[in-house]
């Protein structure tokens, strides 16, 4: 729908442009600085706090050779002031030549898309969508399994509200993949995304139990975090809240291959031990953001894979 | 039935709805923007109806719709029906028609939708017209057309 090159959503991404998009973020990995992008100017407008996504695309820009303008708390802006999304879209798209968004309202992605031709990459909106965190997460499963293809990936604890694994299950359709849900029967995974993976083809089993037998056939555990906040009975709450934290312990049957990835921020779902683990991976899945989001960036300015091989601007 | 058993008078020339389901007479009014209509219109509520235990009916003197106003109907009443009255003769019957896309009639149900909260139209994707199921092109979220409100 939208009239220029914006990424709002994942979920209409063909095969080949996920490939495309991360044969460009290993691209990047092998060379993150460049002059790229010099004389551009990347709007970050953070209409919601994300420190975590916000350095990620500005370190992304300013690798690129961009300059970077915007905004990390929308009270000093004039939405303040009662000002529309649309107008606040339409003086920045006059200044910046791409516009990075995080908005709290859903679909305020697609609706910027509409209202500016400059274009919008959507660095989340609401429960809706977040593209570049499953950019991030398939590169990261890619680099570190060899393949998209055919893997056996566990979904761990909040499935319910938790946007990332929804956005990753939708990626994940072109690739055979075998989904494991694991959740407490509060956090269960809702039937509209059972019901996606019936009408794709996607292979799912879901599981309540977690440890060291039922995480044994993984290649990828996706880990998220179960708030307390989420839940309507604090007795189930209180009943469950240990039962979804992966311990050091519990890996001794994985997959040599197996990796761990988390979206992050983690509060206490990874206990600390694992982090020295070799199938820890999450902080290093946090670095390919920046990869991700090089590209991601690239892409929407009309920057090709070619163009960014043959690239004469990298920084050594 | 007989003409001169109507509860609701014949027109001469216009369009007829029928079969509208009581509880949403009001919601057909404020669709079909009859406010504005200067022509005679005539409404009868609870009427008895074979088919459907009670009916409401409208009948709106010289004034026709376009096929898009009609299908809107499809969103609040999906089983009316239709007829075109030309000297007092149906010389038309039509189905109203779930449209593909349905845009700027109905509110998203979700409320931290920007459609809600932005001075802007909304856009909904029929996904399922069977059991009426809609998806809002901004938050995506999937909704049954019973349930969603009128703007």
């Amino acid at each position: 729908m939208e009239g220029n090159r914006s990424l709002v959503t994942i979920a209409n991404l063909t095969r080949d442009k996920i490939e495309y998009l991360i044969e460009m973020a290993s691209e990047f990995e092998k060379h993150p600085n460049r002059r790229l992008l010099e004389g551009k100017v990347v709007a970050t407008l953070f209409f919601e706090p994300s420190t975590r996504t916000r350095l990620s695309f500005e370190t992304a820009a300013n690798r690129l050779g961009a300059r970077v303008i915007g905004f990390t708390d929308p009270k000093v802006t004039s939405s303040s002031k009662g000002e529309t999304l649309k107008d606040t879209l339409k003086m920045v798209s006059n200044y910046a030549d791409v516009i990075v968004m995080r908005h709290y309202l859903e679909g305020a992605a697609r609706y910027a898309s509409e209202v500016t031709p400059t274009p919008v990459v959507n660095a989340g909106d609401g429960a809706n969508q977040h593209p570049s965190q499953t950019m991030l997460d398939l590169y990261s499963i890619k680099k570190t399994q060899g393949t998209l293809e055919n893997l056996h990936i566990y979904l761990i604890g909040d499935l319910k509200y938790g946007r990332t694994v929804h956005s990753l299950l939708m990626a994940m359709r072109h690739f055979n993949p075998v989904f494991h849900f694991v959740a407490p029967a509060e956090l269960a995974m809702p039937d509209e995304y059972k019901l996606y993976c019936h009408a794709h083809g996607i292979r799912f089993v879901e599981d309540s139990r977690f440890d060291e037998e039922s995480i044994a056939e993984a290649d990828i555990l996706y880990m998220t975090r179960v708030q307390r906040e989420r839940f309507t009975d604090l007795m189930e709450y209180e009943r469950v809240k240990d039962t979804y934290i992966l311990r050091a312990s519990m890996l001794k049957k994985a997959k040599p291959n197996m990796r761990i990835l988390h979206p992050l921020p983690r509060v206490n779902e990874i206990a600390y031990d694992v982090d020295d683990d070799p199938h820890a991976y999450y902080f290093d899945q946090a670095r390919n953001g920046l990869y991700a989001r090089e590209a991601i960036i690239c892409d929407v300015l009309g920057i090709t894979l070619d163009e960014v091989k043959s690239d004469q601007t990298i920084i050594r | 039935m007989k003409r001169e058993e109507l509860l609701v008078a014949a027109i001469q020339n216009g369009t007829v709805i029928d079969h509208i389901p009581p509880a949403k007479i009001f919601e057909v009014v404020n669709l079909l923007h009859l406010e504005n209509v200067k022509t005679s219109i005539m409404v009868g509520i609870n009427l008895k109806s074979h088919k459907m235990g009670q009916k409401s009916i409208i009948k709106i003197a010289d004034k026709y719709f376009t096929d898009a106003e009609l299908n809107q109907l499809s969103v609040v009443a999906p089983n009316v029906s239709l007829c075109i009255i030309k000297d007092y003769e149906v010389v038309e019957k039509r189905e109203v028609e779930l449209p593909d896309v349905v845009r700027g009639v109905v509110k998203c149900g979700n409320p931290k939708c920007i459609t809600n909260n932005e001075p802007m139209t909304t856009v909904f994707q029929v996904v399922d017209k069977e059991r009426g199921i809609i998806q809002c092109a901004y938050c995506e979220k999937e909704q049954n057309i019973d349930h969603v409100k009128l703007l």
